[in-house]
Protein backbone atom coordinates (compact mmCIF):
# COMPACT_ATOMS: atom_id res chain seq x y z
CA UNK A 1 0.00 0.00 0.00
CA UNK A 2 1.40 3.36 -0.89
CA UNK A 3 -1.74 5.41 -1.31
CA UNK A 4 -3.79 7.58 0.99
CA UNK A 5 -4.52 4.78 3.45
CA UNK A 6 -0.90 3.99 4.17
CA UNK A 7 0.19 7.61 4.36
CA UNK A 8 -2.63 8.57 6.68
CA UNK A 9 -1.88 5.59 8.86
CA UNK A 10 1.76 6.52 9.18
CA UNK A 11 1.06 10.17 9.91
CA UNK A 12 -1.66 9.25 12.34
CA UNK A 13 0.58 6.93 14.30
CA UNK A 14 3.41 9.41 14.47
CA UNK A 15 1.07 12.19 15.54
CA UNK A 16 -0.96 10.09 17.93
CA UNK A 17 2.14 9.01 19.82
CA UNK A 18 3.20 12.58 20.33
CA UNK A 19 -0.32 13.72 21.09
CA UNK A 20 -0.76 11.04 23.71
CA UNK A 21 2.13 12.41 25.70
CA UNK A 22 0.61 15.85 25.81
CA UNK A 23 -3.09 15.08 25.73
CA UNK A 24 -5.20 15.91 28.71
CA UNK A 25 -6.18 13.07 30.99
CA UNK A 26 -8.80 11.02 29.09
CA UNK A 27 -10.52 10.29 32.40
CA UNK A 28 -11.29 13.98 32.79
CA UNK A 29 -12.58 14.11 29.22
CA UNK A 30 -14.87 11.18 29.93
CA UNK A 31 -16.21 12.80 33.08
CA UNK A 32 -16.79 16.05 31.22
CA UNK A 33 -18.60 14.21 28.46
CA UNK A 34 -20.79 12.45 31.02
CA UNK A 35 -21.59 15.78 32.65
CA UNK A 36 -22.67 17.16 29.28
CA UNK A 37 -24.90 14.15 28.70
CA UNK A 38 -26.53 14.63 32.08
CA UNK A 39 -27.21 18.26 31.21
CA UNK A 40 -28.77 17.20 27.93
CA UNK A 41 -30.92 14.66 29.73
CA UNK A 42 -32.01 17.38 32.14
CA UNK A 43 -33.03 19.57 29.21
CA UNK A 44 -35.08 16.80 27.63
CA UNK A 45 -36.79 16.13 30.95
CA UNK A 46 -37.56 19.82 31.34
CA UNK A 47 -39.01 19.70 27.82
CA UNK A 48 -41.28 16.81 28.81
CA UNK A 49 -42.42 18.73 31.88
CA UNK A 50 -43.14 21.86 29.82
CA UNK A 51 -45.21 19.94 27.29
CA UNK A 52 -47.11 18.15 30.04
CA UNK A 53 -47.90 21.50 31.70
CA UNK A 54 -49.18 22.94 28.41
CA UNK A 55 -51.32 19.85 27.87
CA UNK A 56 -52.89 20.18 31.32
CA UNK A 57 -53.58 23.86 30.74
CA UNK A 58 -55.34 22.98 27.49
CA UNK A 59 -57.43 20.36 29.27
CA UNK A 60 -58.55 22.96 31.80
CA UNK A 61 -59.47 25.38 29.00
CA UNK A 62 -61.35 22.64 27.20
CA UNK A 63 -63.35 21.80 30.33
CA UNK A 64 -64.17 25.47 30.80
CA UNK A 65 -65.31 25.89 27.19
CA UNK A 66 -67.36 22.74 27.30
CA UNK A 67 -69.03 23.98 30.50
CA UNK A 68 -69.84 27.30 28.85
CA UNK A 69 -71.12 25.52 25.78
CA UNK A 70 -73.45 23.37 27.88
CA UNK A 71 -74.61 26.48 29.71
CA UNK A 72 -75.43 28.30 26.43
CA UNK A 73 -77.36 25.30 25.16
CA UNK A 74 -79.37 25.28 28.35
CA UNK A 75 -80.01 29.02 28.05
CA UNK A 76 -81.15 28.59 24.44
CA UNK A 77 -83.59 25.88 25.50
CA UNK A 78 -85.02 28.07 28.28
CA UNK A 79 -85.30 31.09 25.92
CA UNK A 80 -87.27 28.96 23.47
CA UNK A 81 -89.54 27.74 26.24
CA UNK A 82 -90.22 31.37 27.11
CA UNK A 83 -90.94 32.15 23.48
CA UNK A 84 -87.81 34.25 22.99
CA UNK A 85 -86.52 32.76 19.77
CA UNK A 86 -84.16 35.72 19.23
CA UNK A 87 -82.43 35.01 22.52
CA UNK A 88 -82.31 31.32 21.75
CA UNK A 89 -80.67 32.05 18.38
CA UNK A 90 -78.06 34.28 20.04
CA UNK A 91 -77.25 31.62 22.61
CA UNK A 92 -76.90 28.94 19.94
CA UNK A 93 -74.69 31.07 17.69
CA UNK A 94 -72.38 31.81 20.65
CA UNK A 95 -72.33 28.12 21.38
CA UNK A 96 -71.35 27.35 17.78
CA UNK A 97 -68.36 29.73 18.08
CA UNK A 98 -67.35 28.02 21.31
CA UNK A 99 -67.64 24.61 19.65
CA UNK A 100 -65.21 25.77 16.99
CA UNK A 101 -62.72 26.76 19.70
CA UNK A 102 -63.24 23.44 21.45
CA UNK A 103 -62.50 21.59 18.23
CA UNK A 104 -59.31 23.63 17.67
CA UNK A 105 -58.17 23.04 21.22
CA UNK A 106 -58.83 19.31 20.88
CA UNK A 107 -56.55 19.17 17.83
CA UNK A 108 -53.84 21.03 19.75
CA UNK A 109 -54.33 18.69 22.69
CA UNK A 110 -53.81 15.64 20.49
CA UNK A 111 -50.65 17.14 18.99
CA UNK A 112 -49.26 17.96 22.41
CA UNK A 113 -50.06 14.49 23.66
CA UNK A 114 -48.15 13.00 20.73
CA UNK A 115 -45.18 15.29 21.42
CA UNK A 116 -45.23 14.40 25.07
CA UNK A 117 -45.17 10.67 24.31
CA UNK A 118 -42.29 11.11 21.87
CA UNK A 119 -40.32 13.22 24.32
CA UNK A 120 -40.94 10.79 27.16
CA UNK A 121 -39.66 7.95 25.00
CA UNK A 122 -36.64 10.03 23.96
CA UNK A 123 -35.90 10.86 27.60
CA UNK A 124 -36.11 7.18 28.53
CA UNK A 125 -33.78 6.19 25.69
CA UNK A 126 -31.36 8.96 26.56
CA UNK A 127 -31.41 7.93 30.20
CA UNK A 128 -30.51 4.36 29.18
CA UNK A 129 -27.70 5.65 26.98
CA UNK A 130 -26.35 7.91 29.71
CA UNK A 131 -26.44 5.00 32.16
CA UNK A 132 -24.60 2.78 29.70
CA UNK A 133 -22.05 5.52 29.10
CA UNK A 134 -21.47 5.91 32.82
CA UNK A 135 -20.71 2.20 33.16
CA UNK A 136 -18.43 2.23 30.14
CA UNK A 137 -16.73 5.39 31.33
CA UNK A 138 -15.92 3.84 34.70
CA UNK A 139 -14.58 0.71 33.00
CA UNK A 140 -12.41 2.74 30.66
CA UNK A 141 -11.16 4.89 33.52
CA UNK A 142 -10.20 1.83 35.56
CA UNK A 143 -8.50 0.23 32.57
CA UNK A 144 -6.67 3.44 31.79
CA UNK A 145 -5.46 3.83 35.35
CA UNK A 146 -4.25 0.24 35.41
CA UNK A 147 -2.57 0.57 32.02
CA UNK A 148 -0.95 3.80 33.06
CA UNK A 149 0.44 2.21 36.20
CA UNK A 150 1.69 -0.79 34.26
CA UNK A 151 3.26 1.41 31.62
CA UNK A 152 4.99 3.43 34.29
CA UNK A 153 6.40 0.29 35.88
CA UNK A 154 7.71 -0.90 32.55
CA UNK A 155 9.14 2.47 31.63
CA UNK A 156 10.73 2.98 34.99
CA UNK A 157 12.70 -0.25 34.66
CA UNK A 158 14.02 0.01 31.18
CA UNK A 159 13.02 3.25 29.49
CA UNK A 160 11.40 1.27 26.72
CA UNK A 161 8.78 3.90 25.91
CA UNK A 162 10.79 5.46 23.12
CA UNK A 163 10.83 2.27 21.12
CA UNK A 164 7.08 1.85 21.24
CA UNK A 165 5.14 1.82 18.05
CA UNK A 166 1.83 2.54 19.74
CA UNK A 167 0.07 2.58 23.06
CA UNK A 168 -1.27 -0.95 22.78
CA UNK A 169 2.21 -2.26 22.30
CA UNK A 170 3.48 -0.10 25.16
CA UNK A 171 0.96 -1.61 27.52
CA UNK A 172 1.67 -5.10 26.24
CA UNK A 173 5.38 -4.68 26.75
CA UNK A 174 4.91 -3.11 30.14
CA UNK A 175 2.78 -6.09 31.13
CA UNK A 176 5.36 -8.54 29.82
CA UNK A 177 8.11 -6.65 31.59
CA UNK A 178 6.18 -6.64 34.84
CA UNK A 179 5.50 -10.36 34.58
CA UNK A 180 9.13 -10.98 33.75
CA UNK A 181 10.30 -8.94 36.70
CA UNK A 182 7.85 -10.69 38.98
CA UNK A 183 9.10 -14.06 37.76
CA UNK A 184 12.69 -12.94 38.23
CA UNK A 185 12.00 -11.61 41.70
CA UNK A 186 10.34 -14.94 42.54
CA UNK A 187 13.32 -16.88 41.22
CA UNK A 188 15.76 -14.72 43.16
CA UNK A 189 13.73 -15.24 46.32
CA UNK A 190 13.91 -18.98 45.80
CA UNK A 191 17.65 -18.93 45.15
CA UNK A 192 18.24 -16.83 48.24
CA UNK A 193 16.05 -19.12 50.28
CA UNK A 194 17.92 -22.18 49.07
CA UNK A 195 21.23 -20.54 49.88
CA UNK A 196 22.43 -20.86 46.27
CA UNK A 197 22.64 -17.11 45.92
CA UNK A 198 24.00 -14.57 48.34
CA UNK A 199 21.74 -11.62 48.91
CA UNK A 200 23.74 -8.67 47.59
CA UNK A 201 22.01 -6.33 50.01
CA UNK A 202 22.85 -8.65 52.90
CA UNK A 203 19.53 -7.77 54.42
CA UNK A 204 18.05 -11.23 54.76
CA UNK A 205 21.23 -12.65 56.21
CA UNK A 206 21.46 -9.82 58.70
CA UNK A 207 17.97 -10.49 59.92
CA UNK A 208 18.64 -14.11 60.53
CA UNK A 209 22.05 -13.52 61.95
CA UNK A 210 20.56 -10.96 64.32
CA UNK A 211 17.81 -13.38 65.33
CA UNK A 212 20.34 -16.17 65.88
CA UNK A 213 22.57 -13.81 67.82
CA UNK A 214 19.63 -12.73 69.91
CA UNK A 215 18.59 -16.30 70.69
CA UNK A 216 22.08 -17.59 71.29
CA UNK A 217 23.00 -14.46 73.19
CA UNK A 218 19.94 -14.89 75.35
CA UNK A 219 20.78 -18.53 75.90
CA UNK A 220 24.34 -17.65 76.83
CA UNK A 221 23.10 -15.22 79.46
CA UNK A 222 20.68 -17.83 80.79
CA UNK A 223 23.42 -20.41 80.81
CA UNK A 224 25.71 -18.03 82.60
CA UNK A 225 23.03 -17.21 85.15
CA UNK A 226 22.28 -20.87 85.77
CA UNK A 227 25.95 -21.64 86.05
CA UNK A 228 26.40 -18.89 88.63
CA UNK A 229 23.30 -20.04 90.53
CA UNK A 230 24.59 -23.58 90.46
CA UNK A 231 27.93 -22.44 91.73
CA UNK A 232 26.27 -20.57 94.57
CA UNK A 233 23.86 -23.37 95.45
CA UNK A 234 26.37 -26.08 94.62
CA UNK A 235 23.65 -27.94 92.64
CA UNK A 236 24.22 -30.08 89.54
CA UNK A 237 20.97 -30.01 87.35
CA UNK A 238 21.59 -26.47 86.08
CA UNK A 239 22.96 -27.29 82.62
CA UNK A 240 19.98 -29.45 81.68
CA UNK A 241 17.54 -26.74 82.83
CA UNK A 242 19.41 -24.15 80.82
CA UNK A 243 19.11 -26.15 77.63
CA UNK A 244 15.40 -26.74 78.18
CA UNK A 245 14.96 -23.07 78.91
CA UNK A 246 16.53 -22.21 75.57
CA UNK A 247 14.28 -24.63 73.74
CA UNK A 248 11.21 -23.20 75.40
CA UNK A 249 12.27 -19.73 74.41
CA UNK A 250 12.68 -20.83 70.83
CA UNK A 251 9.26 -22.49 70.83
CA UNK A 252 7.71 -19.36 72.31
CA UNK A 253 9.22 -17.30 69.53
CA UNK A 254 7.81 -19.63 66.92
CA UNK A 255 4.38 -19.34 68.49
CA UNK A 256 4.64 -15.58 68.55
CA UNK A 257 5.57 -15.18 64.90
CA UNK A 258 3.41 -18.10 63.78
CA UNK A 259 6.18 -19.56 61.65
CA UNK A 260 9.58 -21.16 61.97
CA UNK A 261 12.55 -18.87 62.51
CA UNK A 262 14.26 -19.69 59.24
CA UNK A 263 11.52 -18.85 56.77
CA UNK A 264 12.61 -15.29 56.26
CA UNK A 265 14.76 -16.13 53.31
CA UNK B 1 -5.10 -6.09 8.77
CA UNK B 2 -7.14 -3.53 10.68
CA UNK B 3 -8.37 -0.46 8.85
CA UNK B 4 -9.96 2.56 10.47
CA UNK B 5 -12.52 4.67 8.64
CA UNK B 6 -12.32 8.00 10.42
CA UNK B 7 -15.51 8.86 12.24
CA UNK B 8 -16.96 5.39 11.66
CA UNK B 9 -14.84 2.76 13.32
CA UNK B 10 -12.55 -0.12 12.50
CA UNK B 11 -12.86 -3.11 10.20
CA UNK B 12 -10.77 -6.21 9.84
CA UNK B 13 -9.71 -7.01 6.30
CA UNK B 14 -8.39 -10.25 4.87
CA UNK B 15 -5.11 -9.95 2.95
CA UNK B 16 -6.77 -11.30 -0.20
CA UNK B 17 -8.61 -8.00 -0.72
CA UNK B 18 -5.55 -5.81 -0.66
CA UNK B 19 -4.69 -5.91 -4.37
CA UNK B 20 -8.11 -4.58 -5.30
CA UNK B 21 -8.21 -1.99 -2.50
CA UNK B 22 -4.69 -0.93 -3.28
CA UNK B 23 -5.68 -0.05 -6.84
CA UNK B 24 -8.51 2.16 -5.58
CA UNK B 25 -6.20 3.66 -2.97
CA UNK B 26 -3.53 4.54 -5.54
CA UNK B 27 -6.19 6.01 -7.79
CA UNK B 28 -7.40 8.10 -4.86
CA UNK B 29 -3.90 9.37 -4.21
CA UNK B 30 -3.45 10.31 -7.87
CA UNK B 31 -6.73 12.23 -7.86
CA UNK B 32 -5.74 13.92 -4.64
CA UNK B 33 -2.46 15.04 -6.13
CA UNK B 34 -4.11 16.23 -9.34
CA UNK B 35 -6.77 18.11 -7.40
CA UNK B 36 -9.56 16.19 -9.14
CA UNK B 37 -12.35 16.75 -6.59
CA UNK B 38 -15.20 14.85 -8.36
CA UNK B 39 -12.87 11.95 -9.11
CA UNK B 40 -11.57 11.99 -5.53
CA UNK B 41 -15.07 11.90 -4.06
CA UNK B 42 -16.14 9.12 -6.41
CA UNK B 43 -13.10 6.96 -5.68
CA UNK B 44 -13.27 7.62 -1.95
CA UNK B 45 -16.93 6.55 -1.90
CA UNK B 46 -16.08 3.42 -3.91
CA UNK B 47 -13.12 2.58 -1.66
CA UNK B 48 -15.12 3.08 1.54
CA UNK B 49 -18.00 1.03 0.17
CA UNK B 50 -15.66 -1.80 -0.77
CA UNK B 51 -13.89 -1.72 2.62
CA UNK B 52 -17.25 -1.86 4.41
CA UNK B 53 -18.40 -4.64 2.10
CA UNK B 54 -15.43 -6.98 2.47
CA UNK B 55 -14.36 -5.95 5.98
CA UNK B 56 -15.61 -7.33 9.22
CA UNK B 57 -16.48 -4.49 11.61
CA UNK B 58 -14.72 -4.49 14.97
CA UNK B 59 -16.93 -3.92 18.03
CA UNK B 60 -16.80 -0.36 19.37
CA UNK B 61 -15.34 -1.45 22.69
CA UNK B 62 -12.39 -3.17 21.03
CA UNK B 63 -9.45 -0.84 20.56
CA UNK B 64 -6.82 -2.23 18.21
CA UNK B 65 -4.11 -0.17 16.55
CA UNK B 66 -5.09 0.49 12.94
CA UNK B 67 -2.51 -0.23 10.31
CA UNK B 68 -4.31 1.71 7.63
CA UNK B 69 -6.54 4.75 7.95
CA UNK B 70 -9.13 6.08 5.55
CA UNK B 71 -10.74 9.52 5.59
CA UNK B 72 -14.42 9.57 6.52
CA UNK B 73 -17.11 9.67 3.81
CA UNK B 74 -17.62 13.44 4.22
CA UNK B 75 -13.95 14.31 3.87
CA UNK B 76 -13.17 16.74 1.08
CA UNK B 77 -10.09 16.75 -1.10
CA UNK B 78 -8.83 19.88 0.64
CA UNK B 79 -9.28 18.34 4.10
CA UNK B 80 -7.43 15.17 3.18
CA UNK B 81 -4.68 17.20 1.54
CA UNK B 82 -4.36 19.21 4.74
CA UNK B 83 -4.20 16.01 6.79
CA UNK B 84 -1.38 14.70 4.65
CA UNK B 85 0.33 18.07 4.54
CA UNK B 86 2.82 19.62 6.87
CA UNK B 87 0.34 20.11 9.67
CA UNK B 88 -0.63 16.44 9.61
CA UNK B 89 -3.74 15.12 11.32
CA UNK B 90 -3.20 16.97 14.54
CA UNK B 91 -2.18 20.57 13.88
CA UNK B 92 0.51 21.99 16.07
CA UNK B 93 2.39 18.76 16.54
CA UNK B 94 5.56 18.00 14.64
CA UNK B 95 5.17 15.01 12.33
Amino acid sequence: MSGVMKRMGMIFRAKANKALDRAEDPRETLDYSYQKQLELLQKVRRGVADVATSRKRLELQLNQLQGQSAKLEDQGRKALALGREDLAREALSRRAALQQQVSDLETQHQTLQGEEEKLTLAAQRLQAKVDAFRTKKETIKATYTAAQAQTRIGEAFSGISEEMGDVGLAIQRAEDKTAQLQARAGAIDELLASGALDDPSGMAKDDIAAELDRISGGTDVELELQRMKAELAGGSGASQQAIEGGTEQDAAHRQQTGRPNFDKQ
Amino acid sequence: MIVRIMGEGQVKLADSHFAELNRLDDELLAELEQGDEPGFRRTLAALLARVREVGEPLPDDVLEPSELILPGPDATLAEVKAMLGDEGLIPGLPG
